[in-house]
């Protein structure tokens, strides 16, 4: 996994060094149990470990760092029978290794329809024009110098457990509900923007569209725009990475992923939507009745157990037991969150930790002991608007198995007798 | 706008009063390229009462920063090449059904297959006719899309895939007419597809959507109380992801990321 030498070489020294000190034989017994991952006894009290009796690495020997190389397994990870071809794909971030609400920006979960553009910021530009009173040309640095605004919000692909309509398909978070993150963004209001440029009273649309191979385009009604959009330059106070639109991309608040148009390079304001590809063969719902529902923008109240699930197994046998997972709501801030141990029949409120912010993910936990037997593990989430997490049955029951984006049903893991645990529908 | 430094309104507002006259030959100019990619004359007389009626009122628009520059006739029109369902935006130009027969072989047929019935897991773009409430609906141009100018739009700006804009703007029409002509909305093989007649094109599917309507359709979802104990009777497994067997496995036969 480690092809970078920086990481791997300090601790091989240090390893070199040990060898020395111990004996061969002693060494290779101790290394050999240290890979069936029950540690080294040799680091362990009353022993003094390595990592004491050495230096370590200096300052800016890792220029940007990155995290343990004990942590290699918590990467975005993709399911390659899902799509035809990888730079039209998804990839999913590892939720169940994930606390609190803040995603690390490298692992963001990914969603190309053109690969990633690699966008020079020198040659890139936004333009603004249309129903406009003054069009607009913008660099970077131009965009840069308009008043900032910074917001935490989650961004959900609108096909996020789309797999999952017609039953319990993959097995882990990961894949069930990764199709998400949330960031701190920082850039300009769009509403800023619009009233530069002077929209006319006949604006009623606007179309936004990416610099990728896809030209990724997007019909966004007025109203929208005015209110809490944000042309986003820093995610999480850094620049956006290549694969989440750098140099700029669109930031719609709860609104389906769709529409944050990345390597965002056009804004035309119209006085009707355009009915792209995007909006009418793609990110339209098909109901039983052979009808697709248009516009469905909004990501509907929703919440996961991150852990214990699929692939964070309980592994410390009966006790004291913490179940983390998350909570969010296009519509508004979480109110509550509950939890059932028994697929649905009885719940338990949640206790929410951490910053509880409009169309933000919510950290929720519930601790209790675990006295090893079987459970069905749910979390319901419910937002300010009222709105109550519906099961997958209550949501079928209105849409069909068909519908592929917006399914915020909720998610129930079979916690086993040994720990596992397993991704299933109940009835 | 509160949040606007004082210091910026002040240098704004004095920039503006400097040359009212400057702005109104400014917002023609600018509106002069909007209509000359638009076309049409009723709407240039519109839109110059427009702007001569916004111009009087600019003393009283929201600040402005004057940051960037407007852009070019020629700047927009390169980049602006979005079509609308009535025909806004079309470019001039034509192609018929046969000569896009060639051009799909050529350009679209190794991943969509000879008659646009998709290889492999390539997207199939014809057939599916009334699957839409089957089991396993076929969703194709012919069978889900509710615009032809959605074809064209995004066929021109993101096909073929690889190669975006590398055709000609009459292949673009000859292409749209033959994958139409695949999925029997166009009948004739020497018909030909234009600017002028595109939009006039009926597609099966256009009557076939609603607008998002989950705030009256799942109202049942919202509860004052969600309900807390004995909700349901007891539930028994219905399915298991491990049956299915799809999720990618480390080397250990675990889903990946288990450690």
């Amino acid at each position: 996994m480690s092809k970078d030498k920086s990481l791997s070489s300090a601790p091989r020294a240090s390893r070199r060094g040990f060898l020395t000190a111990a004996g061969g034989l002693a060494a290779t017994a101790l290394a050999s149990q240290a890979r069936a991952g029950a540690g080294n006894p040799a680091n362990q009290p009353p022993n003094v470990p390595e990592w004491t009796r050495t230096l370590g690495e200096g300052v800016a020997v890792r220029p940007y760092g990155k995290p343990s190389k004990f942590e290699k397994d918590v990467i975005r990870r993709d399911v390659e029978w899902l799509t035809a071809s990888r730079e039209s794909s998804v990839s999913f971030t590892p939720l169940h290794e994930l606390e609190g609400i803040i995603t690390p920006n490298g692992l963001c979960f990914e969603r190309h329809h053109g690969g990633v553009a690699e966008v020079d910021p020198a040659d890139h530009r936004l333009m603004i024009h249309g129903l406009v009173e003054r069009p607009l040309l913008l660099s970077l640095d131009e965009l840069k110098r308009y008043p900032r605004v910074n917001r935490i919000h989650f961004m959900e692909c609108a096909a996020n457990s789309g797999m999952e309509w017609r039953g319990a398909q993959l097995n882990g978070c990961q894949f069930t509900h990764g199709m998400i993150h949330c960031v701190q963004y920082t850039g300009v209001s769009l509403r800023t923007l619009l009233e530069e440029t002077g929209v006319k009273p006949s604006g009623k649309w606007l179309l936004v569209e990416g610099a990728d191979s896809a030209s990724m385009d997007r019909s966004l009604p007025i109203e929208k725009a005015l209110d809490d959009c944000i042309i986003a330059y820093k995610m999480n106070g850094e620049a956006l990475y290549p694969e989440q639109g750098y140099p700029m991309r669109l930031v719609v608040p709860g609104w389906q992923g769709n529409l944050w148009v990345k390597w965002l390079r056009r804004i035309e304001v119209g006085d009707q939507p355009w009915h792209t590809r995007e909006e009418t063969s793609k990110y339209t719902d098909l109901l039983p009745n052979g009808k697709a529902r248009r516009f469905t923008w909004a990501m509907d109240p929703k919440s996961v157990i991150t852990s214990p699930s699929p692939q964070a197994p309980i592994k410390h046998g009966k006790g004291f037991t913490i179940v983390s997972g998350l909570a969010w709501s296009g519509s508004g801030k979480v109110k509550r969150v509950d939890v059932s141990l028994d697929g649905g029949r009885n719940w338990w409120p949640a206790r929410i930790d951490g910053p509880v912010l409009d169309k933000a993910l919510t950290r929720f936990y519930y601790e209790f002991d675990w006295n090893g037997e079987p459970l069905l593990l749910q979390s319901r989430v419910q937002d300010e608007t009222g709105y109550v997490q519906p099961s997958k049955a209550e949501l079928r029951k209105v849409r069909g198995y068909n519908s592929i984006y917006h399914n915020n049903g909720i998610q129930t893991w079979h916690v086993q007798a040994n720990g596992e645990v397993e991704n299933v529908e109940v009835a | 706008m509160a949040s606007r430094p004082g210091m910026c309104r002040q240098t704004v507002r004095s920039r503006m009063s400097r040359s009212p006259k400057l702005i109104i030959a400014v917002a023609l100019a600018t509106f002069a390229g909007s209509v000359a990619l638009a076309g049409g004359p009723q709407e240039k007389i519109a839109a110059k009462t427009e702007a001569k009626t916004e111009a009087k009122t600019e003393a009283n628009a929201p600040q402005r920063f004057n940051i960037g520059r407007a852009p070019t006739v020629e700047e927009i029109r390169g980049w602006d090449i979005d079509v609308r369902p009535d025909g806004q935006g079309l470019p001039a130009g034509k192609g018929t059904v046969a000569q896009g027969e060639k051009l799909f072989m050529d350009n679209c047929a190794t991943c969509h297959g000879e008659f646009g019935e998709g290889a492999g897991r390539w997207p199939v773009l014809a057939g599916g006719k009334g699957s839409l409430t089957s089991d396993n609906p076929v969703k194709t141009v012919g069978s889900y899309w509710p615009y032809a100018s959605t074809l064209f739009d995004y066929v021109r700006h993101a096909m073929p895939f690889g190669s975006p804009q590398s055709l000609k703007v009459d292949e673009y029409y000859a292409l749209v007419a033959y994958v139409l002509y695949l999925n029997d909305i166009i009948a004739d093989q020497n018909f030909e597809l234009t600017d002028k007649n595109l939009a006039t094109i009926k597609m099966p599917n256009e009557s076939g959507f609603i607008m998002d309507d989950r705030a009256t359709s799942e109202k049942a979802f919202w509860q004052k109380d969600p309900c807390m104990k004995n909700c349901i009777a007891p539930v028994k497994i219905t399915g298991r992801a491990t049956a299915v067997d799809v999720t990618p496995e480390d080397k250990d036969g675990k889903p990946r990321g288990v450690e």
